[in-house]
């Protein structure tokens, strides 16, 4: 037997002994810093972890490193050097083709499975340099992008291919500009972040290293409902290599922690309630991973059972356990307009039905990470990817009983987030570990671990009832929704008020009637998830709409284009639109593209030739969705803008990249208003001592609110820099201007390092902060303007169904969102794409399975993502209705483009076999068994 | 994570089975590691103390034509399998099998013997060989010896050889002649684990306008893989047409009991989705019964 390991990786001979038990992907990343390659599930399920050994693809994730014995190992950093040492003295980085096409092509979004597809993708080409798309969708079939950049992806492999092939540059892709682009907003360009991403060189949470670091691990309670009687730690004290192993009460400060409501212990104590499996009761801190997971095994732990409450309407019956000391309400909220009875004494129609959606798992292809490391200073750093940094600075430092100026938050880039991000995770439990043992710790959750833990999507029951006179027109809307919030509050009160004011849809409806119930469950937290509860009361209101057209005979289109808000509608929380309303736009760019490929009957069955068992038809859907905060809430983000001393720029805020493209967002417009290109002008986000508060990522409001406050700090430096320049030079402001890398004050020529020097050296640095504060909103119940934005959206899917076995298949879907103005276009379309296979995902494939509280997809092989086998073609239309407040007009993106994919999807399946899908996800044996009668 | 001690890459497999027999832990060959790997790593499986690495085994990576038989190494990648022009020819069903297995990372790694020493009662790669009546050639302390598949199974994951002194070296499968053709197809759902709902491989020889003697073999049928015999005896002597199908349907309810998997498919759905991919399988063979079968054509 071999005791040492000898390899060859990226053409460099590795000589190494050998370790017990090492996958190669930790040999990589751990022993040979090769973090390029990334770890999304450690189960065989994602193909993040994809390297080629001797030329072929495999999952270096459990593949044992020995295994690589005399082997050649590919790895993202090898490609790129590969091409580097064959091209010539060249100031650009020499990419391959490959990371080439990947960045063009919008390709990545947060970049986490990137190395994966890009290494897939090589490998693909080695052996067939001119794939079809069939031939990338088997080679990708399980190589998972949560991002959904699958189209761009596919795009990107053939522009490569085609490169490669004919040796010219990679082409680039066809994305229409806004339409009034600017210089630089408006237009295509790449994301500041992409060369780091497709090269492996960026770095995530788990791709830090700090010296004397230890690893934890969080000790669950693994029962959804108890009271703890015992806890022994003794045993995993003792164990050599375990450093600390803290409780209840080693919490120097608060015990609970919470975005809203401080209701989710930090930790479970002896004599208190465990309330979901996810509860931590321990943590442990050891001098490796392996060490800290055998300490757990050694906690003993004895709870008192407690019934489960496992669904929201359960919870709400009035003999119901009590999670809660004050019940399981966590909210009643209610919307109220007109008189829903006259509505429906009005109508000439009505209609009433259920539908159910399930829990939902951002399943981020990143799981958590945090690493906490005491400075010498005493303070507390903590590196995790975070949605709301400041919001973690403050739960930390909460928890440690310190000030919050002790804590630090160097936020990291994110490998997606959804929402799911926005919660508390292990930031808390790595402070504590790291204040109890004086070195760094890093908390990273396994999938496992992950799915079990996070704040899911709201699993909801949504009753609707809807009135319309014979020409369509609604009369009334009357609905009620049970939310299950799981454990702790979250966002849930949030989550639920937008699903309920959003549940008549985007219709102008004289009588409204809505009451959710949010309830505490047994069940894992619910918290946010993009969409924000609108996905839910979409689907419910968007399924019904389609069943009132068929029985008042009316088309479906046209009964959604009669009530549609417009210009002037009153919303039914009663406000007045005012401007910006792109709904009718969106309806008849879609229906036209439908009408023009599916025919004059889009909706009506077609049998497939040669297939009689396959039918096809299309389906249609609306939605809408808030921009921002709203309700009342304080809604401001602050930025700062620099010029350095080199003569460049650097934007400061804290709002958080998840991938979703704020990175080129901020720095297209800075480099708009200061007239530089985007290459001179860098975007730091996310650190609690650098950057000022960009308030939570949520609500898709970051590109409003965070992209304003960055346009204005950017004209007050530009104001500022004109003004010392006018009185320095002694000419009138009107005669300095701002061109490339210059300034050019009547006649004369400085350079920005000049300008910047020259102002350093007078004492006025060259830096503007800036706060924006949103349009005031007004609470929920006190009409006027709830929300200062909405986006809005329409859909129309194209699938197959086999009506032999019941099985579902998404064709084409056509797709157009009013987003106000496309700042970002390329970005913008990756968001479009993904949000669309997000909802492909969320109707087809995905359901979080719970069974008296214990989770049932507890793997990413139980719980599964849509990969690039179920991506449709994807047809996009922008619409650009501006808000004259929003930044060169525009309003969210990142939550409408999934909102009417479900419904457009279910009504199509209606359309083409008469099978109603009232409960998400689509099950092929329901359908099944209503067409075969089996 | 220490998830084994020793890590032994066997050469031979007299080395292979002497470590396995004689180290003092707990002992197992892997292969791909695709299902036991995972297995460990998840905590799903005892501790083992040391694992023996089958994979560099020349003879069992060896994919070959004998006088009589196609030889399918046990440790040949399933990628290596669904391409090869070999198996195509001779075991079209096992290459479909393969090549549906995971996806092209999984493939690379995962092999027939590991698909069938795992012991699933849907293994994709395991139901082809059965309906291809192979045999598994079993290396052990005491020699070499051939089993036909049906003997491998003691019940649902668990392989009826004794892994700490035997493994299998790889499958003969008998070569096609005239006439004879194989197909497998499988139905998916898209939520939930990576199993089929439902698969089923078949193996046929026309006689003229009738079928000839044939295998069917349908997954998950019951604790262990079997072949669906009654169902077998139905298409014997008839002709390839709705009539038969309607009794091969029949037969299936009255020789077969489906179960219910709580998140995969009731035993309803179940029955009435074999009765359509058992068609869909049947045909598809037809039809290829009749494409040049010349074993030169290789
Ligand atoms: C993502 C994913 C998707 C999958 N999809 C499918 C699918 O669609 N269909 C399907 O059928 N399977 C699927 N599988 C399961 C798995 O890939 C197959 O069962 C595979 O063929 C197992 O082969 P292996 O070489 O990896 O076995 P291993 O994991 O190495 O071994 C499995 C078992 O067999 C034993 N063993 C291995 N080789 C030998 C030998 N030569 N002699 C004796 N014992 C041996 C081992 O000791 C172990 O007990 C999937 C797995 C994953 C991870
Ligand atoms: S990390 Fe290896 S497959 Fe997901
Ligand atoms: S870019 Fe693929 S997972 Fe985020």
């Amino acid at each position: 037997m071999s005791e040492r390991l000898h390899l060859w990786v990226n053409g460099q001979e590795v000589d190494l002994p050998v370790v017990p038990g090492e996958m190669l992907s930790d040999l990589l990343r751990y022993r040979l810093g090769l973090t390029g390659t990334k770890i999304g599930c450690n189960e065989m399920e994602c193909g993040a972890c994809t390297v080629l050994v001797d030329g072929e693809p495999i999952l270096s994730c459990s593949y044992p490193a020995v295994r690589a014995q005399g082997k050649h190992v590919l790895t993202i950093e090898g490609l790129s050097k590969a091409v580097e040492e064959t091209a010539k003295a060249s100031t650009e980085e020499s990419l391959h083709p490959l990371q080439e096409a990947f960045i063009k092509y919008g390709a990545l979004q947060c970049g986490f499975c990137t190395p994966g597809q890009i290494m897939t993708s090589y490998a693909l080409l080695l052996r067939n340099p001119e794939p079809s798309d069939e031939d990338i969708k088997t080679a990708l079939k399980d190589t998972l992008c949560r991002c959904g950049a699958y189209p761009a992806i596919l795009q990107a492999i053939k522009a490569a291919a085609k490169a490669m092939r004919t040796g010219s540059p990679v082409e680039p892709p066809a994305i229409p500009p806004a339409s009034k682009p600017g210089k630089y907003v408006g237009k295509v360009h790449p994301r500041p972040d992409a060369v780091a991403k497709v090269t492996g060189r960026a770095k995530y949470t788990d791709d830090l290293q700090f010296e004397g670091m230890l690893h934890a691990r969080v000790k669950r309670a693994m029962v959804p409902s108890a009271i703890v009687t015992r806890i022994d730690v003794s045993k995993a004290r003792a164990l050599p290599g375990v450093v600390a192993v803290l409780t209840a009460e080693d919490i120097p400060g608060e015990h609970n922690h919470g975005l809203v409501i401080y209701d989710w212990p930090i930790l479970v104590g002896v004599g208190e309630r465990v309330r979901y499996v996810g509860d931590a009761l321990a943590l442990v801190a050891a001098e490796t991973r392996e060490i800290a997971t055998q300490a757990l095994d050694l906690i003993e732990v004895e709870f008192e059972p407690l019934p489960v409450v496992s669904d929201p309407v359960q919870a709400a019956q009035p003999d119901a356990p009590k999670i809660h000391p004050n019940g399981n309400l966590l909210k009643h909220i209610k919307v109220r307009k007109g008189d829903v009875a006259q509505g429906f004494a009005e109508a000439d129609v009505i209609l009433e039905h259920t539908f159910y959606t399930p829990m939902h798992d951002h399943a981020f292809l990143e799981p958590e990470c945090s690493i906490a490391r005491p400075t010498p200073d005493g303070r507390m750093e903590v590196y995790v990817g975070s949605q709301i940094p400041y919001a973690d600075r403050q739960q930390i430092a909460r928890a440690l009983g310190w000030p919050e100026t002790r804590v630090h938050v160097i936020g990291q880039l994110m490998g997606g987030g959804f929402g799911g991000k926005e919660d508390i995770a292990g930031q808390i439990h790595a402070a504590l570990l790291a204040h109890a043992t004086g070195r760094p710790v890093k908390l990273l959750y396994d999938r496992h671990e992950s799915l079990i833990a996070h704040p899911k999507r709201h699993a909801t029951q949504i009753r609707v009832k809807v009135g319309a006179k014979s020409d369509g027109r609604l009369t009334a809307v009357e609905t009620e929704l049970y939310g299950d919030t799981g454990a702790y509050a979250s966002l849930g009160e949030k989550v639920m008020t937008r699903a309920t004011t959003h549940s008549s849809g985007p219709y102008e409806v004289p009588h409204v009637k809505a009451d959710c119930y949010a309830m505490y469950t047994n069940n894992p937290p619910a918290g946010a998830f993009r969409g924000f509860g609108v996905m839910q009361s979409a689907f419910a209101i968007e399924s019904i709409m389609d069943m009132l057209a068929e029985r008042l005979g009316m088309d479906p289109v046209e009964l959604r284009r009669k009530n549609a808000l417009r210009v002037g509608s009153v919303t039914n929380t009663g406000q007045v639109l005012r401007q910006s309303v792109g709904l009718l736009e969106c309806i008849e760019k879609v229906e036209a593209e439908m009408r023009r490929l599916g025919g004059p009957n889009p909706f009506e069955p077609k049998a497939v030739p040669g297939a009689p068992h396959l039918r096809r038809a299309w389906g249609f859907a609306v939605g809408y969705k808030n921009t921002g905060l709203g309700g009342g809430a304080p809604d401001k983000a602050g930025a700062e803008v620099e010029l350095r001393r080199d003569g460049t720029f650097q934007v400061r805020t804290s709002s958080a990249e998840l991938g979703q493209g704020l990175p080129t967002v901020l720095q297209l417009i800075a480099a708009e208003e200061l007239n530089q290109s985007p290459r001179r002008i860098e975007v730091l986000l996310m650190d609690t001592d650098l950057t000022p508060d960009g308030g939570p990522t949520t609500a898709s409001r970051q590109t409003f609110v965070t992209g304003n406050a960055v346009r204005y700090a950017a004209r007050a430096l530009k104001e500022l820099l004109t003004s010392e320049l006018s009185e320095r030079y002694d000419v009138p402001p009107e005669q300095v201007r701002f061109v490339e890398g210059l300034a050019q004050i009547n006649g004369r020529t400085l350079t920005l390092q000049q300008v910047a020097e020259e102002m350093m050296a007078s004492g006025r640095p060259p830096v503007t902060s800036y706060t924006y504060w949103a349009p005031a909103t007004r609470p929920l119940g006190e009409g006027g303007d709830m929300h200062f934005a909405f986006s809005f959206a329409a859909q129309a899917a194209e699938v197959e169904v086999n009506t032999l076995t019941g099985e579902v298949k998404v064709l084409r879907m056509i797709i157009a969102n009013d987003v106000g103005y496309a700042i970002n276009p390329l970005g913008l379309r990756g968001q479009i794409e993904g949000g669309a296979i997000m909802g492909i995902g969320h109707t087809l494939t995905e359901n979080f399975i719970l069974k008296d509280g214990h989770v049932v997809t507890d793997r990413l092989a139980r719980y599964r993502t849509p990969s690039i086998v179920h991506t449709p073609e994807i047809i996009s239309f922008v619409v650009e209705h501006p808000v004259a407040e929003g930044p060169y007009g525009a309003k969210g993106v990142g939550e409408i483009v999934l909102i009417p994919t479900p419904p457009a999807i279910t009504n199509a399946i209606y359309n083409a076999v008469g099978v109603r899908v009232d409960r998400l996800p689509v099950d092929q044996e329901m359908i099944c068994k209503a067409l075969n009668n089996c | 994570m220490r998830f084994w001690n020793a890590y032994v890459l066997a050469r031979s497999i007299e080395e292979a089975l002497d470590i396995l027999s004689h180290t003092p832990g707990p002992a197992l060959p892997v292969a791909g590691g695709t299902d036991l790997l995972l297995e460990i790593q998840q905590g799903e499986h005892e501790p083992v103390h040391t694992l023996v690495d089958i994979t560099h085994i020349p003879e069992l990576k060896r994919l070959e034509q004998t006088e009589d038989h196609l030889f399918i190494g046990a440790a040949v990648p399933v990628s290596r399998i669904a391409e090869s022009p070999l198996v195509r020819f001779h075991a079209l069903a096992v290459a479909e099998a393969c090549g549906q297995i995971g996806g092209p990372q999984v493939r690379n790694s995962a092999t027939l013997g590991g698909n069938v020493a795992h012991a699933l009662p849907a293994a994709d790669g395991m139901i082809a060989l059965l309906a291809l009546d192979a045999r598994a050639e079993v290396a052990s302390l005491e020699g070499r010896r051939l089993e036909p598949m049906e003997n491998l199974f003691k019940g649902p994951g668990q392989t009826a050889l004794d892994l700490r002194r035997e493994i299998l070296v790889g499958f003969h499968v008998p070569l096609r002649r005239s006439h004879q053709a194989s197909a497998f197809g499988r139905v998916m759902r898209p939520q939930g684990v990576a199993l089929p709902i439902l698969n089923t491989a078949v193996w046929l020889e026309r006689h003229g306008e009738v079928i000839g003697d044939v295998r069917v073999a349908i997954g998950p049928s019951g604790p262990v893989p079997r072949r669906a015999n009654a169902v077998e005896a139905v298409f014997r002597g008839r002709p390839c047409n709705e009539e038969t199908f309607a009794a091969a349907r029949q037969a299936i309810r009255d020789s077969i009991r489906f179960r219910s998997s709580p998140l995969r498919a009731s035993a309803e759905y179940r029955y009435h989705l074999s009765g359509i991919l058992l068609e869909e399988v049947v045909i598809k063979a037809w039809q290829r019964t009749l494409e040049p079968s010349v074993v030169e054509a290789v």
